[in-house]
């Protein structure tokens, strides 16, 4: 499989310098040596093989490649490599433990928030980012922040409708922690 | 999609910047939120040799009220924190009704308004809305610094006045004289689409009279179209359901629309006069509701 990160890894283009960047990746600091014009979600994807990020459109409008970057969503495809040396990354492998899925994963599970699940990261990495800023969002809050993620199957309904399971399972995990 | 090779660079200081895109003689671009940027990019309609990231540059990350009451939005200040401000809520209703209607949550996280006014896209929102405003870009350069106003700096379709080492540093909102108040409506087919109409409106008042209206339209002509005319016809008056209807009428003169796929050119010329009575009505109904 051809790729641009592939073609620049082993020769490097002579007059453009290969930038080496540090990123804390789902917790994990990763290393990795970039040519600029790279593309966040294609270190993401062809670099890290970390492909739960995907690419829809590729010109900024749907969403599927929504990462959170320092706990904010952005859209991958819209973002250079570069740009994220010395940052946090996480994309939708970063949300479960290793015994347990997070609760907004449990959501989208239980109340059948996706059918082809193309667009399911980044609407999941969407609703965490809400769900941080706003633990009991209202059904407009919801759809208003998920308002940048297009989803060509669902309606919608069921993706609202597991976001707010999530933020009701959110809740009663930390009031059972206090 | 790939962009074309280009070197790069991140500075942490604004001086070094400058510094840069000097050196770069022309070849080099400023990249800060690269919401129109790297999309520009990849498609190749930019292929620049060098970009200078600014996004280190703590100093540019700002929004500010001055003790004169002008309000400083720095180049690193995101659509998001905008909409999240509560400045603007107390103060800048026009910016507060437009900061949610940008393009879409996500993009409102990386976009900024001074790059949004730098790009000079006919349909950007925050133009008309700076414009109806009266405010101004400072910009800075090997030479110093100097400030424009926003009518002055937005040169035509995607161009503005900037040399090709100048940075735009802030963007400047005037302290109003009288009592602010305002709106922002934009007509767009989705979320996240460009605006088929959109109205900016930002009034002061003293008492019953208008002491200064600004109205500015987008996505109807081949720029952002300042209605100065229907914005002056209001000031020595009060609003009035005549004096509204004046200024509406002449807002909808001043636009200069086209039938495209997003309407007909009477369609859109229409909602502007819609838009403007919308606004100042929503305005006396509230200042009646207080009084
Ligand atoms: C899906 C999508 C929908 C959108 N919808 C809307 C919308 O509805 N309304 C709207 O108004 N906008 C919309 N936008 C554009 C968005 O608001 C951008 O954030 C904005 O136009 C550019 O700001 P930026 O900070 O991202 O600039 P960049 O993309 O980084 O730069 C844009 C241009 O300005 C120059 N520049 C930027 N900052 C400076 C500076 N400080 N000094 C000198 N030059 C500078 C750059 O060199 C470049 O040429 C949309 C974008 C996307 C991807
Ligand atoms: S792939 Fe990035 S927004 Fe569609
Ligand atoms: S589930 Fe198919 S695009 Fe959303």
């Amino acid at each position: 499989m051809s790729s641009l990160y592939e073609e620049i890894r082993p020769e490097p283009a002579s007059d453009v310098p290969v930038r080496r960047v540090t990123i804390t990746l789902n917790g994990e600091k990763r290393v990795a040596e970039v040519e600029p014009r790279l593309l966040l979600a294609h270190l993401i994807r062809q670099g890290f093989r970390l492909t739960g990020t995907h690419t829809g459109c590729d010109t900024s409008n749907c969403g599927a490649c929504t990462v959170l970057f320092d706990g904010k969503a952005i859209k991958s495809c819209t973002m250079l490599a570069v740009q994220a040396d010395g940052h946090e990354v996480t994309t939708v492998e970063g949300l479960a433990t290793a015994s347990e899925l997070h609760p907004v994963q449990e959501g989208f599970k239980d109340e059948h928030g996706l059918q082809c699940g193309f667009c399911t990261p980044g609407m999941m990495l969407a609703a965490t980012a809400l769900l941080r800023e706003n633990p009991d969002p209202t059904e407009d809050e919801v759809r208003w922040a998920l308002s940048g993620n297009l989803c060509r199957c669902t309606g919608y309904q069921n993706i609202v409708k597991s976001v707010l399971w999530a933020a009701k399972k959110l809740q009663s995990q930390s009031a059972s922690a206090e | 999609m790939y962009p074309s090779r280009f070197s790069y660079e991140a500075p942490s200081s604004l001086d070094e910047a400058i510094d840069l895109l000097h050196a770069g003689g022309g070849e080099a671009k400023v990249l800060a939120g690269g919401q129109s940027l790297v999309p520009l990019l990849k498609l190749r309609f930019a292929a620049p040799e060098m970009l200078v990231d600014i996004n280190n540059i703590a100093s540019l990350r700002y929004l500010r009220e001055d003790p004169d009451g002008s309000l400083h939005i720095g180049a690193l200040c995101r659509h998001a924190e905008l909409e999240r401000s509560s400045i603007l809520v107390a103060h800048q209703p026009t910016m507060a009704a437009a900061a949610p209607l940008i393009a879409d949550p996500i993009v409102r996280n990386r976009g900024t308004l001074v790059g949004s006014l730098c790009h000079a896209d006919p349909q950007g929102d925050w133009a008309s809305v700076v414009t109806a405003l009266g405010g101004r870009v400072v910009a800075q350069g090997p030479n110093g610094r100097r400030s424009i106003a926003v009518a002055d700096f937005v040169s035509g379709p995607f161009q503005n006045v900037l040399a090709y080492d100048e940075i735009a540093v802030e963007t400047v909102i005037p302290a109003a004289k009288g009592t602010a108040a305002g709106g922002y409506l934009k007509l767009e087919r989705r979320v996240g689409d460009f605006a088929t109409v959109g109205v900016a409106v930002a009034i002061e008042t003293s008492g019953e009279l208008v002491t200064r209206a600004g109205i500015a339209l987008t996505g109807v002509g081949g720029s952002t179209i300042d209605a100065a005319e229907a914005g002056r016809t209001l000031v020595g008056k009060a609003l009035t359901r005549d004096t509204i209807e004046s200024a509406a009428e002449l807002a909808a003169q001043a636009a200069r629309p086209r039938t495209d796929h997003r309407g007909s050119a009477d369609y859109k010329r229409h909602v502007v006069h819609t838009f403007v009575v919308r606004i100042l009505t929503r305005i006396t109904d509230a200042t009646q509701k207080a009084a």
